[in-house]
């Protein structure tokens, strides 16, 4: 007989437990408490970029009953039985408690006045922010966290994205005790400070009171703060308000021993509501861990709880910090080596065994890079390099080190997948070995294990040419090198291919070197870009005018109807909110043109590796929740962007609001209005492997916009591959959505003056490619039918009636000679 | 014997495409060694009338013509489909006289 399962609490280690067993014989029942599915609670801070819930989601549960907004209330272990709030009983056979931890809220004065808040849920964010909201004060609102630990800087920087100042008060005499040394503290104090954070270690609240609409807070220094908004991030205690009548660790949680089994058999309890042998974990990777002892037990294994690796790397307000091992030397005898450069802005301590010959843990801030290969070495031989000032950080990682400490992967289990030719890339690594899957910092490490395992894919372009798209897009703009025989001559070979000559089409286009269709460059076109249209299965072409932000005037309108009437075409409204009109043939192409372009229209490029189209919503001017004007900034967009040459299509967006009408997040640069400026996100993609795209900046004014937009779209044409989307070329950037922010934002390769003088000059050399034809007469002699017969139409196209319209007559395809 | 064009409409690694009488389409090459090639302009995988269109080049040496619908290659000296051997388009005589383009 089927066996039921209740697991009470779907956060996220209750959800990866459910997703373990999702394939097993049990029976699940999920009771969980909040309303909405389970999410990413590791990356709530995230949550105000957006405001979007459905951004941290974790994937939908299948395979068990999810019982959202059901709190357990109750459970009789007699009866095997659990009550849910609504009443509703449930038996089991195992039952799982996974009910997290409660925010610990200090027991100071005024604590339960309106705006004080915790620091847990998206309900919590969205308090907060009502309470933000709701403050009269002029500029910048004013706000406190008590606790600097990690979770009290996380909620600091969700603080900043609400236009708030935030005070930091800490008990401890420095920021993150736990994790961080003196020494690092002390820098990353200097960090957090330049970001408009005010640091208050050794002291703590005294009293919270109400003045008018405002909050006092007395600091036990004797400092006042005036406020607007208070948020306690203290640290959080193991929830266990469900009495099962079981025994409590020292510390609070559920007592379990290794298989995190309660002393009633049939209990279990894991995650941060579990003291397993009396020892509570507030991470995200041991509560991981204990879901996969569960699931194990529960399929018949033996597997216990192997122990935590408390290491963590993260970024705070933007400051790499790591700790990993003994990072607070407390083994005896140990050693600390030092390098503190406070000119840099970064710090790192290694703790060594008191021989100096192991590595027992380490601090850094600033810069934590080395991380990867340091903590895979904790108490193993420390190289000796590493211990000199300056030392080499990239060190042989022995083979059981763990590389993912998400899923535990050990660089082992990788370089197996490797060499045995299961994987060949990240992605497959991901899939077959889960590493890289978690929080996703070990990425780097997989590529390192890639190229170290002598998995380097070919980057030359084709047989023609050895070197990358990249590659030959320096060659080009460093030798000035305008046409294709000139190249393939001097850095190729052969004559060239279908795929090496638009390539270079391409990037001569990108370079600005004229009309794509000019003597020299025509014959590398593929076939759209060689009649500045989209070719279709029956060998007629399909023509899209740019209609700038999907904005058009009733008269444009007509005149669309007009020539599609007249010349028979079918016409149909694209995704990208302008009109398709198919089914011309070669010769008809400049007549269409030709009215099109009478009428004040112009190419949209439908046809080219270049941008399309910038969608956007009404924005303010129409919509009552618009908060900018998203149509004019798409159509300033479009006609800023319009014929610019990549390498592959660009897709973009404006949204007027966070509800996101203009689907920003699935183009490649897309924008969202915020309250005080815009929002830029890049790399999104629909199609064949959809991924909504990353928030490079926030809050910034539309000057700044274009100038990053301007940045990213130069930087990407320069150096993407061949056909490689933005989303691609993000995703397998070195250093990723961080690299590309310190290049396009902070310039940290000085190159971004470069990057807006090339698209000054694309903006400056623009010019309407149909016209360019039909100023031409050798350009336009190239649209005939046929060279000895022109004007006679193509004997294979014909046209049927469908709906109304014209469609194509299936071809018939030939008897092949075989 | 029909017609095509002037030689010097042709230009290097293009095509261009000419109706017989009968109704046949092909489509003549000039490659960029000055050697003239004559192929069915129609795409046998698609139907299309349209591998005039395509982009010349040449594969491991080989010159082809490479559909502008699907991208398989076509040798121009023989039709044969260098993607798919057991296909091939029909092969026409073309040739240069007078300084005008003729297919035989």
């Amino acid at each position: 007989m089927t066996q039921t399962l209740v697991v009470i609490g779907n956060g996220m280690v209750g959800h990866r437990l459910v997703e373990i067993l999702r394939d097993s014989s049990w029976r699940i029942v999920v009771f969980g408490e909040e309303a909405r599915p389970a999410y990413d609670r590791v990356a709530l801070s995230s949550y105000v970029d957006t405001w979007s819930s459905a951004e941290l989601e974790l994937p939908p549960l299948t395979g068990c009953e999810l019982r959202l907004g059901e709190k357990a209330v109750s459970v009789d272990r007699e009866r095997r039985v659990v009550v849910g709030a609504s009443g509703i009983e449930v038996t089991y056979d195992a039952l799982v408690l996974a009910t997290g931890s409660v925010p610990f809220v200090p027991p100071v004065p005024g604590r339960d006045l309106p705006g004080c808040h915790v620091y847990r849920t998206i309900d919590d964010l969205d308090d907060i922010r009502a309470t933000v909201k709701a403050a009269d004060r002029p500029g910048r609102h004013s706000g406190m966290v008590l606790g600097g630990g990690l979770l009290g800087l996380e909620a600091a920087n969700a603080l900043r994205g609400m236009g708030v100042s935030p005070h930091v008060v800490e008990l401890a005499p420095r920021l993150m005790p736990i994790q961080v040394d003196e020494g690092g503290a002390g820098l990353l104090k200097r960090l957090v400070e330049k970001l408009d954070l005010t640091v208050h270690t050794g002291t703590s609240a005294s009293s919270i009171e109400r003045d008018g609409s405002r909050l006092i807070a007395k600091l036990a220094n004797g400092l006042e703060l005036d406020l607007d908004v208070v948020v306690f991030s203290a640290g959080i205690r193991p929830r266990t308000d469900l009495d099962l009548g079981l025994e409590l660790g020292p510390r609070g949680g559920y007592l379990v021993d290794a298989a995190c089994r309660t002393a009633d058999p049939r209990v279990y309890a894991i995650g941060e509501c579990a003291a397993v042998e009396g020892v509570t974990y507030g991470l995200v990777a041991p509560g991981y861990s204990m879901a996969e002892v569960v699931a194990d037990q529960l399929s018949g294994g033996a597997k216990v709880f192997p122990g935590a690796d408390l290491s963590t790397k993260l970024k705070l307000l933007g400051v790499d910090v790591a700790s990993f091992g003994d990072a607070h030397a407390t083994t005896e005898g140990a050693l600390e080596v030092v390098v503190n450069n406070a000119v840099a802005g970064t710090y790192s301590k290694l703790v060594v065994s008191d021989d100096a010959k192991t590595l027992l843990g380490g601090v850094l801030v600033g810069d934590a890079s080395s991380y990867l290969s340091l903590r895979p070495l904790v108490g193993k031989e420390v190289p000796a390099a590493l211990l000199q000032p300056g030392g080499a950080v990239d060190v042989e990682m022995p083979a059981d080190a763990q590389v993912c400490s998400c899923h535990a992967v050990t660089k082992q289990t990788i370089t197996d997948a490797i060499q045995s030719g299961v994987a060949c890339d990240v992605a497959e690594l991901k899939a077959c070995t889960k590493a890289g899957t978690g929080c996703g910092s070990c990425v780097p490490m997989l590529k390192k294990l890639l190229t170290d395992c002598g998995v380097e894919q070919s980057k030359a372009l084709c047989e023609h040419f050895t070197y990358s798209r990249a590659e030959l897009f320096e060659i080009v703009r460093a030798t000035r090198i305008t046409t294709f025989t000139a190249l393939v001559e001097k850095h190729g070979t052969g004559r060239g291919c279908d795929i090496c000559k638009p390539a270079v089409a391409s990037i001569l286009a990108s370079l600005n070197n004229g009309h794509i269709l000019g003597e020299a460059q025509v014959s590398l076109q593929d076939t759209n870009d060689r009649f500045l249209a989209n070719l279709q299965r029956n060998g007629t072409y399909s023509v899209v005018p740019r209609i700038p932000g999907g904005e058009i005037t009733p008269e444009k309108l007509i005149v669309i109807g007009e020539v599609a009437r007249d010349f028979g075409l079918y016409t149909k409204i694209t995704g990208g909110q302008r009109i398709d009109l198919f089914g011309a043939t070669v010769d008809q192409l400049p007549q269409i043109w030709r009215r099109l372009v009478d009428a004040g229209f112009e190419s949209g490029h439908a046809y080219g590796k270049a941008l399309r189209t910038v969608k956007s919503c009404v924005g303010t001017t129409w919509c009552r929740y618009g908060v900018q004007d998203s149509v004019g900034l798409a159509i300033e967009l479009e006609l800023r962007y319009r014929g610019l040459r990549s390498p592959h299509k660009l897709k973009s967006a404006v949204s007027g609001c966070a509800r996101e009408c203009a689907e920003a997040r699935g183009k490649d640069f897309g924008v969202i209005a915020t309250e005080n400026g815009w929002n830029l996100y890049v790399g999104g993609n629909g199609g064949f492997t959809p991924r909504h795209a990353d928030l490079l900046v926030s809050d910034v004014d539309t000057e700044t916009l274009i100038k990053v937009i301007d940045r990213f779209l130069m930087f990407y044409i320069r150096t993407a591959d061949r056909l490689q989307r933005t989303s691609a070329w993000l995703e397998g950037l070195d250093g990723g959505l961080d690299h590309l922010r310190e290049v396009v934002v902070d310039d940290k390769l000085g190159i971004c003056d470069d990057l807006e003088a090339a698209m000054a000059a694309h903006v400056d050399d623009y010019a309407d490619e149909w016209r360019g034809v039909l100023e031409d007469p050798e350009k336009l002699a190239r649209f005939t039918s046929f060279v000895n017969a022109p004007g006679t139409p193509d004997p294979t196209i014909s046209f049927r009636a469908e709906r109304g319209q014209r469609v194509p007559v299936q071809l018939g395809i030939p008897e092949v000679v075989r | 014997m029909t017609v095509v064009c002037d030689f010097e409409v042709l230009r290097p690694e293009q095509g261009v495409a000419a109706l017989l009488p009968d109704g046949t389409q092909v489509a003549v090459f000039l490659t960029a060694d000055g050697s003239l090639h004559a192929l069915d302009n129609i795409d046998p995988f698609s139907g299309a009338a349209v591998l005039s269109r395509g982009i010349v080049g040449d594969r491991g040496g080989v010159p082809v013509v490479v559909s502008p619908v699907y991208k398989q290659a076509f040798e121009l000296a023989t039709g044969k489909c260098l993607d798919e051997p057991e296909v091939s388009v029909a092969v026409h005589g073309v040739r240069v006289r007078d300084g005008v383009v003729e297919l035989t």
